[in-house]
């Protein structure tokens, strides 16, 4: 009897130790930032959520640091959530709610969809709370309080140029390294390259086109799968440079390295070191830190004095970086977009 | 236990002692016991951290965060039960959304509903088909099925995006008020499918056939039950809990997105684990997995409101994971002896 109730007692005692592991984790989190004090409403300092589309993308990771370092030069405090994957809409409505339940005075949001999630958007400006959205509009644009994103067209549009005037008289073979299927972002970068490129999506000159969803890996398959069927691609478009680092790596294998000109957008360090040692002809740089700090700046000077930012779609810029400058093109070498690269 | 017969909890021979330990005794030994503490002690812990947490309007979101989840873990409880499991349940309700919302313009919402009934409950059927007539194992099967049906959603949208703006397919959204308390009808929606799924578990001949074929399918066949009916029905009744659940989805966000929901799969096998129902069939329930998933819900939002970071909230989930089947396999243990 007694041996049994001890084997009772182990059980018991690994539930609550399971339990207190928990809430250990959750009480010296929950201490550090000293919010639970300010309960009542509106405290003294200005509370900012960001909920992006994932934790782990680079470019997601360098926009979380700069709010929060915008976030403490501003005097307010800063929590970050993300969903779980792209596409995660159940994701950031969650987070979105939780936010508010939290009451912040400002949200700022990449939303996974442009439509998805505006119902929680709604219900958060509703109850009086700032919502921006960062490098990603919503459809429609006016269901945030403003944008502060890269004009991916524009970006696509210089890409797209770029690679057609490093291509001289040579009539295009065009390869495509897509993103995700129907992302918003995805296709206005997709339109906008074959914009600047003088093609339309049934140009003859456009020979392959594959999804990757941004993935190094999955391009390369890709790649290595189109170079069996375009052996004389001369031209390549990438949605971002992990994707240009699948396709070179391919383009390598097959040692046609000098035979195909690759264009990409992003504007990460990795990405400019790529470019630099002739990896990736161009990339357009786009810049989350300004995404993030005017984001920042607008919710606080709301909260202060209830002051809108200028609605509607506030370009945050977008540079091509390449260490082959073509006339006609405004461009930065590969030094300066060391200097104002990310993650 | 160790007798080949259907291994409910309710079968242990009472210990000789006192009342009192006799009471404290049954209730430790409920597979149940793990998972509400853990829930209790979640709650009073977050109500003492924030003072938000316990808010009717901070409860009644966990509710509708829990919705889709807890209605597709109900399918995946039944499954394990069997002593399979379903990898294709989230993938199956993210097709209904998709042909809900795309069917609705051109017959009408009620037959859209009914059009997605019918697809649910045939992939439903086709897993639990393949796994019983030709015994392949529902792993693979629903793996299988999982990768089509991904595909297939995809191909069926276009990879695009459907909003939704019919009043009855997002029906399970709307809001209604119980005095100071609102909620949605989706979270009503979830607590009848437990209700009936829980009462159909045990009180039918059907449950005790469930529990048997997942417990002992060679003693379940000696006493008569036709296992493969069993096994094929529970695929079945997956595929109608799973339009329920796709119903609902479209009432949270009125969008069919087939990106949406790549997770849940795991998300229910998450749920019905911590909620005490053993992967390897016949032992667990419904209630449990009804606390495994406000489990999850109240974790979530719990250490949002303490502003943890999301990181920290998939490790304290994958503990609870680990904790929740290690706790059964120590019960599993001594009932065994």
């Amino acid at each position: 009897m007694n041996r049994r109730f001890s084997k009772r007692m182990l059980v018991i005692a690994t539930a609550f130790a399971a339990t207190a592991v928990l809430m250990g984790t959750t009480a010296c989190s929950s201490s550090a930032p000293e919010q639970s004090s300010s309960s009542g409403g509106s405290g003294d300092t200005v509370k900012i959520g960001l909920v992006t589309k994932t934790d782990s993308n680079p470019f997601f990771v360098k926009m979380r640091e700069s709010a929060q370092e915008s976030a403490k030069e501003n005097g307010a405090e800063l929590i970050a959530l993300a969903g779980a994957f792209d596409g995660d809409n159940e994701g950031q409505v969650a987070a979105i709610e939780n936010l508010v339940s939290q009451g912040v005075d400002g949200i700022m949001i990449t939303p996974n969809s442009s439509s998805g999630i505006l119902a929680a958007i709604k219900k958060a400006r509703d109850q009086g709370i700032l919502v921006v959205a960062l490098d990603t509009a919503t459809d429609p644009e006016d269901a945030v309080d403003a944008t502060f994103a890269t004009d991916n067209l524009a970006a696509g549009v210089a890409q797209g140029k770029w690679v057609k005037a490093a291509l001289g008289d040579k009539a295009p073979k065009l390869l495509m390294l897509d993103g995700t299927p129907g992302g918003t972002v995805d296709t206005f970068r997709h339109d906008g390259f074959l914009q600047g490129m003088g093609l339309s999506e049934d140009s003859p000159e456009v020979l392959g086109m594959e999804n990757t969803n941004g993935d190094q890996t999955k391009a390369q398959t890709a790649m290595e799968n189109l170079l069996q069927r375009v052996p004389d691609a001369n031209s390549l478009y990438t949605i971002n440079e992990p994707a240009a680092a699948g396709g070179y790596a391919a383009i390598k294998a097959a040692g046609k390295q000098d035979q195909i000109v690759i264009g990409s957008i992003d504007g990460s360090c990795t990405g400019v070191e790529n470019v630099k040692n002739g990896v990736i002809g161009a990339t357009v740089m786009q810049f989350p830190t300004k995404m993030a700090d005017e984001g920042v700046k607008a919710i606080v000077a709301f909260a202060k004095d209830g002051t809108k930012p200028k609605a509607g779609f506030n370009d945050t810029g977008s540079v091509l970086i390449t260490d082959k400058p073509m006339s006609g093109l405004d461009s930065e070498d590969t030094a300066w977009g060391a200097e104002n690269c990310w993650g | 236990m160790s007798t080949p017969t259907m291994a409910t909890q309710s079968q242990n021979p009472p210990p000789p002692a006192s009342l009192v330990r006799r009471a404290t005794s049954s209730i430790v030994r409920a597979p149940l016991f793990g998972a509400s503490v853990a829930l209790i002690v979640a709650i009073i812990a977050f109500g003492i951290i924030s003072p938000r947490f316990l808010a009717p309007g901070n409860i009644s979101l966990i509710l509708q965060q829990s919705v889709v989840i807890g209605i597709l873990a109900v399918a995946q409880t039944l499954i394990i039960l069997t002593a399979g499991i379903d990898l294709s349940i989230g993938a199956i309700a993210v097709l209904g959304t998709v042909v809900m919302a795309q069917t609705a313009g051109a017959v009408g919402p009620v037959s859209a509903i009914l059009l997605t009934l019918i697809v649910c409950v045939a992939l439903g059927s086709l897993n639990g088909g393949l796994s019983t007539l030709l015994h392949l194992p529902p792993f693979i099967v629903t793996l299988g099925t999982f990768t089509a049906i991904v595909a297939a959603t995809h191909l069926y949208a276009g990879s695009q995006t459907f909003q939704v703006s019919d009043p009855l397919l997002t029906f399970l959204g709307t809001t209604f008020r119980i005095g100071d308390f609102v909620t949605t009808y989706g979270v009503v929606a979830m607590l009848l499918v437990y209700l009936v799924v829980g009462y159909a578990l045990t009180q039918t001949a059907w449950g005790r056939h469930v529990y048997a074929v997942g417990g002992n399918p060679a003693a379940a066949k000696l006493s008569g039950v036709r296992s493969d009916w069993v096994t094929f029905s529970v695929y079945f009744f997956s595929g109608v809990i799973a339009l329920i659940a796709a119903w609902a989805a479209l009432g949270r966000i009125p969008n069919a997105d087939p990106n949406a929901y790549q997770n849940a799969n795991l998300e229910t096998i998450t749920a019905v684990v911590i909620g005490g129902t053993s992967l390897f069939g016949g032992r667990g329930g419904v209630l449990g997995t009804l606390i495994g998933t406000l489990i999850v819900g109240v974790l979530r939002n719990g250490l949002t409101l303490a502003g943890v970071d999301n990181l920290y909230q998939n490790i304290a989930t994958g503990v609870l994971v680990i904790a929740a089947v290690a706790v059964d396999q120590i019960m599993r243990r001594r009932t065994a002896r």
